[in-house]
């Protein structure tokens, strides 16, 4: 008997242990946020007196990494200098980063513990159109805040997001217009990946090519994600002599695209083309010397002269390296924190609701790219740049529009 | 021993299945927030592809590299119902053909493709969920397994399957939504499913159903097809000169694999809310034989624990480490592999339930109760005994 009672006695611990461990693994699953109720946090967003929560979701892992880290990090750097600086209504910003891990689902699901668990007070995040897609329900049910950095199609607008990026006519009309002008452009090549955001890119440029430019297009052909065979659409070109070829062309197909086209001597001595998804961070795989003197549609360049844009460059530099490139969707991003600084600072309060109506007509003079506006459709008014790819990776300006208005339902472009 | 029990695995099947049951159906909802329930409500939608792995990998040797072309199939029939119900005119006035999905708007489509019209119809819905994937499981099986491919040139075919029907799905964007998927799918026969209410509603038919789906797939092993099965797999040959049509059984347990994972591609898009490509291709395929295989590719059970298992860890790592994560889960992976090669089910067999005898026999006579622990030991032989012929 003796022995036996040692025993259950000696394993009884263990069995504890067990327990613990497996009720502490609960316990962790449950997210719980001593959250302060004042004026400026009515709804029990994770806001304390000092304190304020806020999300991060980009894919820090997967195939979209490499384009979403220059984002991540712009995000960081306005969130540290809204720091340095004193906060947001005297509170420092705190950020919950989650990795959406190039992957649709796991945006969904981590936009949603974001804005049930952590009740984070704004998000910034998603990269591509469908990570967006896949969100956008989710901020939409829960009535949470996102800050969508990437240049897009448009045909979307929603309460819940604020888009710092170009939406398709902003970006593709003026460099259509200037391209006309300049170089005398009357026949088109529209060539783009298969998905959404070419699609409807090379469907507005199409209308405005017809009917504001009359213009011809001369070809319009799509390539799926990942392609890296243009040879064919090569031979086309050369054979149809386009005016302009006219690409968006995205990921690792565009260092493909370009490679090839500079091996069969299409270069910008001989055929002009204009892009709408190559910035810095992409000519660092495409390498400038392979698409030198093409030209490339933009809101912002690393190059622009300008104070705002000297500062931000020096301290991303200094932050990221000095060899860290910054591309216009990078600066989108850093745009984010600090749109969202000046609505909250506007409505006095961090209600999504608050923020969200205090959101349109906010200014932000201190913008790398000069200035922006929010306009009433969440989008930015902002101006559209040419600038012509140089042999060392960075672009010159040549041509910089007026602020157009955003528009992302265009009427006789649909 | 009578049927059921019979059908059910033994007491321990019993037991296993019931303790199963406790932890979804009561567990999980009392000790959950709706956040964290949705999340496992999602996970168990892969449970069911695990499940079915077990059936025709697990027993009929037959592996399966594609088992995300069913998953999606499923998935995508359901997404196509709720797309089109939340396509009416009224919320899609603002585009120039009002009434139909939004991404054919944007793809200069004006009017309703063919294939998408009977799926205005539930009742039809509801039949596509499990009568498509079961067609293309029985074609492909035609072509397959009557012509004796197998062993890896059929999970090689599989893969090409899955690529192929992923490239198929990118290309048709104006019929699919492309590599968006289907997104923004809000009412089902006008009932809200982002709700809180109607997502426990929701978890509890897809408890139920998987919990269904894994009895069937006991009723399979428990009969004379089950030990066929597994005849198949060690030693076709034998089997083929025995008289016995190998195909048509290799045929019917892929379909049957097929039909439970396209049942939680329709849940999964029920309960999460869209549904896309990125279920379909090689590596989610691949990523639901490791559920299989965590949990042990020999065991239902186990694969639902898989299934679990595998995805918290996804969720908790990269919520807990967001820059480490991908590190941790290969290093579960290769734990499991190196020292489980049988799963956790496995796991369980080998340590756990001995230790966990030691233990009743240790308690039993501290408790002065003598009966169960020679009960326990009892049950043993007469399995064995059962498998044996």
């Amino acid at each position: 008997m003796e022995p036996t009672l040692a025993g259950a006695k000696r394993l009884l611990p263990r069995r504890l242990a067990l327990g613990a461990a497996a009720l502490s693994l609960l316990a962790a699953s449950v997210f719980s946020q001593s959250v302060l109720a004042d004026a400026a946090n009515t709804t029990g967003l994770a806001v304390t007196d000092t304190e304020v929560l806020v999300g991060q979701l980009h894919s820090a892992t997967g195939t979209m990494a490499i384009s979403e880290t220059g984002s991540i990090q712009a995000e960081r750097l306005a969130i540290d200098q809204i720091n340095a600086s004193g906060g947001i209504l005297g509170r420092q910003i705190k950020v919950v980063q989650e990795d959406g891990a190039s992957d649709w689902p796991t945006f969904a699901e981590k936009a949603k513990k974001l804005l049930v668990g952590d009740k984070v007070a704004a998000v910034f995040g998603c990269w591509t159109s469908a990570s967006r897609k896949a969100v956008l329900p989710v901020f939409e049910k829960e009535n949470g805040l996102l800050y969508y950095p990437t240049f897009y199609e448009g045909l979307e607008q929603s309460k819940n997001v604020i888009y710092t990026g170009q939406e398709a006519t902003q970006q593709i009309l003026a460099s259509l217009d200037w391209i006309a002008q300049n170089k005398g452009a009357k026949t088109f090549y529209l060539i783009g990946s298969d998905y959404i955001w070419p699609r409807t890119s090379m469907k507005i440029a199409r209308k405005h090519i017809e009917n504001v430019l009359h213009g011809t297009v001369v070809g319009e052909d799509y390539y799926p994600l990942g392609n890296t065979q243009f040879g064919s659409l090569i031979n086309k070109v050369k054979l149809k002599k386009p005016d302009v070829v006219f690409a968006a062309v995205v990921g690792g197909s565009n260092v493909a695209f370009y490679k090839q086209m500079k091996a069969a001597g299409v270069t910008s001595a001989k055929q002009n083309l204009l892009t709408l998804s190559v910035t810095e961070d992409e000519l660092l795989g495409i390498g400038g010397e392979n698409m030198a003197g093409f030209y490339a549609s933009m809101k912002y360049f690393q190059s622009l002269d300008n104070p705002n844009n000297k500062a931000f460059v020096e301290a991303f530099k200094a932050k990221y390296g000095k060899d860290s490139v910054i591309g216009d969707v990078t600066q989108a991003a850093y745009l984010g924190p600090w749109l969202w600084k000046a609505a909250v600072e506007k409505a006095g309060s961090f209600d999504i609701d608050k923020v969200v109506a205090a959101s349109p007509g906010i200014e932000l003079k201190t913008a790398p790219e000069g200035y922006v506006k929010i306009h009433d459709n969440h989008h930015l008014w902002s101006k559209s740049r040419i600038g012509e790819v140089l042999p060392n990776g960075q672009f010159k300006v040549l041509y910089e529009s007026e602020l157009i208005e955003p528009n992302p339902f265009p009427k006789g472009y649909q | 021993m009578n049927a059921l029990d019979k059908l059910l695995g033994g007491r321990q099947g019993t037991l296993g299945l019931a303790l199963l049951a406790l932890l979804i159906l009561v567990v999980f909802p009392l000790s959950l927030d709706a956040l964290r329930l949705g999340m496992i409500g999602k996970y168990l939608t892969y449970a069911f592809v695990a499940v079915g792995l077990v059936l025709c990998w697990g027993y009929g040797g037959i592996l399966s590299l594609g088992q995300g072309v069913f998953f999606g199939l499923g998935g995508y029939c359901m997404a196509m119902f709720l797309k089109l119900e939340a396509s009416d005119p009224q919320s899609t006035a603002i585009q120039s053909t009002p009434g139909i999905p939004d991404f054919m708007d944007w793809n200069q489509i004006t009017e309703l493709p063919a294939l998408w019209i009977p799926f205005q119809s539930f009742g039809f819905t509801l039949l596509a969920v499990i009568a498509v994937p079961a067609l293309l499981a029985v074609v492909i099986g035609l072509a397959m397994f009557k012509r004796r491919v197998g062993d890896v040139y059929f999970s090689i075919v599989t893969q090409a399957i899955a690529l192929i029907l992923t490239v198929l799905i990118v290309g048709q964007q104006g019929l699919t939504g492309g590599v968006n998927g289907i997104t923004d799918l809000k009412t089902l026969l006008g009932w809200d499913i982002r709700d809180d209410s109607a997502k426990l509603v929701l978890y509890f038919i897809n408890a139920a159903l998987l919990l269904g789906c894994i009895v069937i797939g006991k009723f399979i092993l428990a009969s004379k097809l089950g030990r066929l099965l597994m005849a198949m797999r060690d030693k076709e040959e034998r089997v083929r000169f025995s008289g016995y049509d190998v195909a048509s059984f290799k045929i019917f347990v892929y379909s049957v694999a097929a039909v439970f994972s396209a049942i939680g591609g329709a849940m999964f898009t029920l309960q999460v809310g869209f549904m896309s490509p990125s279920f379909v291709g090689i590596v989610p395929s691949i990523e639901m034989v490791i559920f299989a295989a965590v949990g042990g590719r020999m065991s239902l059970l186990g694969a639902v624990y898989g299934a679990l298992l595998v995805n918290y860890g996804k969720t908790y790592f990269s919520e807990s480490f967001p820059e480490l994560w991908l590190y941790l889960m290969g290093g579960l992976f290769i734990v499991v592999v190196m020292y489980f090669p049988n799963g956790l089910a496995g796991f369980w067999d080998s340590h756990v339930r001995p230790w966990l005898r030691r233990l009743a026999r240790r308690r039993a006579p501290l408790a002065n109760i003598p009966a169960p622990a020679p009960a326990a030991t009892q049950s043993e032989p007469a399995k064995t005994l059962e498998v044996q012929p």
